[in-house]
């Protein structure tokens, strides 16, 4: 369980999540990027940028 | 020693994961190289014996495929791949000069000539980004007015690449086009995506089904993908009167809404592939 960098809201992380993994808030829908399983920790998800994509 | 897969990454998204989880099956040591954090000398020396280019970014992965397989690490898809596939312009040549079949497209750099392209084809036309995916910043244009307001606003977004003009005869679909997938020699499933908007792409809320992989669609596949150079691809179709075009053909192939409908499952095929690539 950890706590949405945007809202506060208590996330939870399925098990087998990896690190740089990237999460959404269901509460505000923002995304996260797990940035450290130990400690646990979750950054804001780097923005889209416009070169991104398939 | 068990083989060494690099994952050129700068996201985890459910495709790397999966990935991740089918090479860590095969017994495959997984390294993962996340572009934010790589500097590269022109000649590096990497703890990997192949890479899998998954990362977003289109400008960071051609950059990097380059100077990895400068140093001799074999990549999936190599550097040429991403550089035509990544490049409307170039992707559009590719498939012309193979003789497959593809919508109309006029390429123009100023305001007055882009205007001048695009009554050229006649209306309907889409403008697209040459960089770009996903179905952003896309324009049907319907008449002179629209013409006129879009190319102003783009010669004012900034970017140097929004003045190169992409301009794509609008092509009317059945409610749907086509997503096939293209690993290595074989197109082991396709898709059709719905929509009532005239933009399909499933990033954009195009439903995904089950769509059979005809005769003619492989050929088209296969031979579309030999075009751009090979490897794991997503090859856009749409179905006309007088058979199917291709319209975009992808390098970072996003495929989580895929494999439910072809019951195919991809990153199983795409990491068998990258295997076979090591062994060649």
């Amino acid at each position: 369980m950890i706590k949405c960098k945007e809202c506060g809201s208590e996330i939870v992380l399925p098990n087998d999540v990896v690190e740089n993994e990237i999460i959404d808030c269901e509460a505000c829908g923002i995304e996260l990027e797990v940035v450290s399983l130990d400690p646990l920790e979750v950054d804001l998800a780097p923005e889209e940028q416009e070169d991104w994509g398939e | 020693m068990s083989l060494r897969l690099g994952i050129l990454f700068s996201r985890i998204r459910v495709e790397e994961k999966l990935l991740i989880e089918e090479a860590t099956k095969r017994g495959v040591q997984v390294v993962k190289v996340d572009s934010r954090q790589l500097t590269m000398g022109l000649n590096g020396s990497y703890e990997f014996d192949v890479l899998l280019e998954r990362d977003v970014s289109h400008s960071r992965t051609i950059y990097a495929l380059n100077l990895f397989q400068n140093s001799g690490i074999k990549t999936v898809n190599s550097y040429e791949v991403a550089l035509v596939c990544g490049d409307k312009v170039a992707t559009t040549k590719a498939l012309e000069d193979a003789g497959i079949p593809s919508p109309e497209v006029r390429v123009a750099f100023t305001r007055e000539t882009a205007l001048q392209a695009i009554e050229e084809i006649g209306y309907p036309v889409v403008l697209k980004p040459v960089v770009g995916s996903w179905g952003r910043l896309l324009a049907k244009i319907n008449d002179r007015d629209a013409a006129e307001a879009l190319l102003e606003h783009k010669e004012h977004l900034g970017s140097y690449y929004h003045s190169v003009f992409y301009l794509q005869k609008f092509i009317e679909k059945p409610g749907r086009d086509i997503r096939a997938f293209v690993v290595g020699d074989e197109t082991i499933c396709a898709i059709y995506r719905a929509s009532e908007h005239w933009i399909t792409n499933t990033a954009r809320g195009g439903g995904a089904s089950y769509c059979p992989v005809t005769t003619e669609l492989d050929d088209l596949c296969l031979r579309s993908a030999a075009a751009v150079g090979g490897g794991v691809l997503a090859i856009d179709l749409m179905e006309t009167a007088d058979g199917l075009l291709v319209n975009e053909v992808n390098y970072t192939v996003e495929f989580r809404n895929s494999v439910d409908p072809t019951k195919v499952n991809i990153p199983s095929r795409i990491i068998d592939y990258v295997i076979s690539v090591t062994k060649e």
